[in-house]
């Protein structure tokens, strides 16, 4: 199946939850809602014409502009038909949470971890949700726009005399 | 070995006052068979390990959050690092993706160059695995003999890039240096002695019965759950699935050149080793047949707004030296807007970047999948219910790199 036939199966099944579709040299992407989001993704799942049965990868990205401020991204293969599709689920950032999809693919258990250290997106239902990259007490959520690149200390050490050099021009380049 | 357990068992029941206990154990991140900085928390009944839980992230260098701030160009040197045993692989992963995204067709002398010192980078990574993979599980001559032909191959690369490890050769729209016609001739030279030295690895311990009893039977996943976990590599190839995303969704010209994808049928430790073994003799092909069809022409795609120009041109030309100048700085202006998820096959299974494009000269969001991250997850169901030793047999047979895995 061509994936754009795929992205229209799927607007027929679900046509309240899915919002937008796009395409870009040749990949197609669904946006969804996410309430509904294990049924789209059972249904991708389990149909035999579109058979998703691996899941490439799953993760997280940050728009601090939108109300919906994060993404959580579905890039979706099947290795029966060697087909493709993305499907996006917006999150709203007053209550970052979702369902987890850990039942359909297992491969999600970690990516899904990895998305709630990098981002504090929760995922309802993952059997063990804790950080994974970071350590157990970190505080903060590194993949976050507005988190500097060096750290919640990384301007700690201005203070020593040794790197004044180095770090003089610092706020003229807008390094934070 | 069951009948042994349950007399010990038997009489410790009969032997009033004695117990036994659970043992957690920590394979902590400093081990010299983990390969890396993994640390393994093992509960231990006896031998049985009845619960293994990964930690990992003592090699994160949050290469997704600089990739933020640096331009295109910038990012080579970073995808280096990811799998440092392999790195060409991860940078021509990273290079195929950006020129798909910015629409960039690069020549057919590029192309070959990338394909031939991507499977030099797969030998290597192999080469490394079946080294520490033996040493681990005992066989301790294999380790020398696999470096002996590292060296020889990590000397072409430095011949050729300048670097023996961490490469950085292609660039976006094709590649660095060229590669003249004494380098091919000396790469050509190792492939007709290649395939005996493989022969060689084979002796010390494809017939020992050590070798067979440790590996066969151990780890073993089905097919369906494979899939499942999202493996990948010749981990998932191990199990009967023939998934190679070079023959899947060819790049490069894989698609030129005749080659098989070798596949296991038990999905046991044994069969991915030998698939391993296979892949020797497959990249073997590939770089011989790619030298005997290698065209002469340019090394970098003709897209002014996207790629370097040529050196001489830049010391001499106002209007290069102006494009060099605003690549460098600023990176390519006139990127599109867009996303893509483009994978391409590591030695180590697949490698998905999915990047976003804000139309700046830096990535929005740049998301590396990376094969050990997904591998490495795996591993409880691997492991639980079997022995402490097949735990080793286990990390070793499906390849991890830790600096793949924490990114």
């Amino acid at each position: 199946m061509e994936p754009i036939e795929i992205a229209e199966r799927l607007k027929e099944q679900f046509p309240f939850d899915v919002l937008d579709l796009a395409s870009f040299r040749d990949q197609v992407q669904v946006t969804v809602k996410r309430d509904r989001i294990i049924d789209i993704c059972n249904y991708v799942h389990k149909d035999p014409d579109i058979s998703m049965d691996y899941l490439s990868d799953l993760c997280g990205i940050d728009y601090p502009g939108r109300r919906l401020r994060f993404e959580v991204v579905y890039n979706l293969y099947s290795l029966k038909y060697r087909h493709r599709i993305r499907i996006k689920a917006l999150i709203p950032e007053n209550d970052p949470s979702i369902d987890s999809v850990v039942l359909i693919w297992k491969g999600a258990n970690w990516h899904e971890r990895e998305a709630c250290d990098m981002f504090g997106i929760i995922f309802n239902g993952h059997p063990d949700l804790r950080r994974i990259l970071m350590p157990e007490d970190w505080e903060g959520y590194p993949l976050r726009k507005d988190y500097p690149l060096q750290g919640p200390d990384g301007s700690e050490y201005r203070k020593y005399e040794e790197l004044k050099e180095l770090h003089s021009r610092d706020d003229e380049l807008g390094i934070k | 070995m069951g009948d042994t357990k349950d007399y010990l068992n038997s009489r410790l029941q009969n032997n009033s006052g004695l117990s036994t206990k659970k043992l957690t154990l920590s394979m902590g991140p400093q081990h010299p068979a983990t390969h890396g900085v993994l640390r393994l928390v093992l509960e231990l009944d006896g031998e049985t390990v009845t619960k293994c839980t990964p930690y990992i992230g003592y090699l994160h260098r949050g290469v997704e959050k600089l990739s933020e701030h640096k331009n295109y160009l910038q990012i080579i040197p970073l995808t280096d690092r990811l799998d440092y045993v392999a790195s060409m692989a991860n940078n021509i992963g990273y290079c195929v993706a950006v020129e798909k995204l910015f629409g960039i067709e690069v020549p057919q002398r590029a192309q070959y160059i990338r394909t031939i010192t991507g499977e030099m980078a797969r030998i290597l990574s192999h080469l490394l695995w079946l080294g520490t993979h033996a040493l681990d599980i005992g066989a301790m001559t294999v380790f020398l003999y696999c470096f002996r032909e590292r060296e020889k191959l990590i000397d072409l690369f430095e011949r050729l890039s300048g670097a023996r490890l961490t490469v950085s050769f292609p660039r976006i729209g094709g590649v660095r240096n060229n590669a003249d016609t004494k380098w091919l001739e000396d790469l050509y030279k190792f492939t007709d002695e290649f395939p005996m030295r493989v022969k060689q690895y084979e002796t010390l311990i494809n017939r020992n019965r050590i070798w067979l009893q440790r590996t066969k039977g151990i780890g073993v996943i089905s097919a369906e759950e494979a899939v499942n976990w999202g493996l990948s590599g010749p981990t998932l190839r191990g199990s009967g699935v023939p998934y190679d995303i070079r023959k899947f969704m060819p790049y490069g010209v894989y698609d030129k050149v005749s080659w098989e994808v070798p596949t296991g049928m038990n999905g046991d430790v044994y069969d991915r080793y030998r698939v391993r073994m296979e892949e020797f003799l497959q990249s073997n092909a590939i770089i011989r047949q790619c030298i005997e069809k290698i065209p002469e022409g340019a090394i970098m795609a003709d897209a002014p707004k996207f790629t370097l120009p040529p050196k001489d041109k830049v010391l001499s030309d106002m209007e290069h030296l102006i494009r060099q100048f605003v690549l460098i700085t600023k990176g390519p202006q006139t990127a599109p807007e867009g996303e893509l998820y483009v994978a391409t096959e590591t030695p180590k299974g697949e490698l998905g970047f999915y990047i976003v494009s804000d139309g700046t000269g830096k990535p929005y969001r740049m998301r590396i999948r990376a094969p050990s991250f997904v591998h490495i997850s795996a591993l409880p169901k691997l492991c639980e219910g079997h022995l402490l030793a097949d735990v080793i047999a286990n990390i070793g047979s499906v390849d991890i790199v830790l600096g793949d895995c924490d990114r």
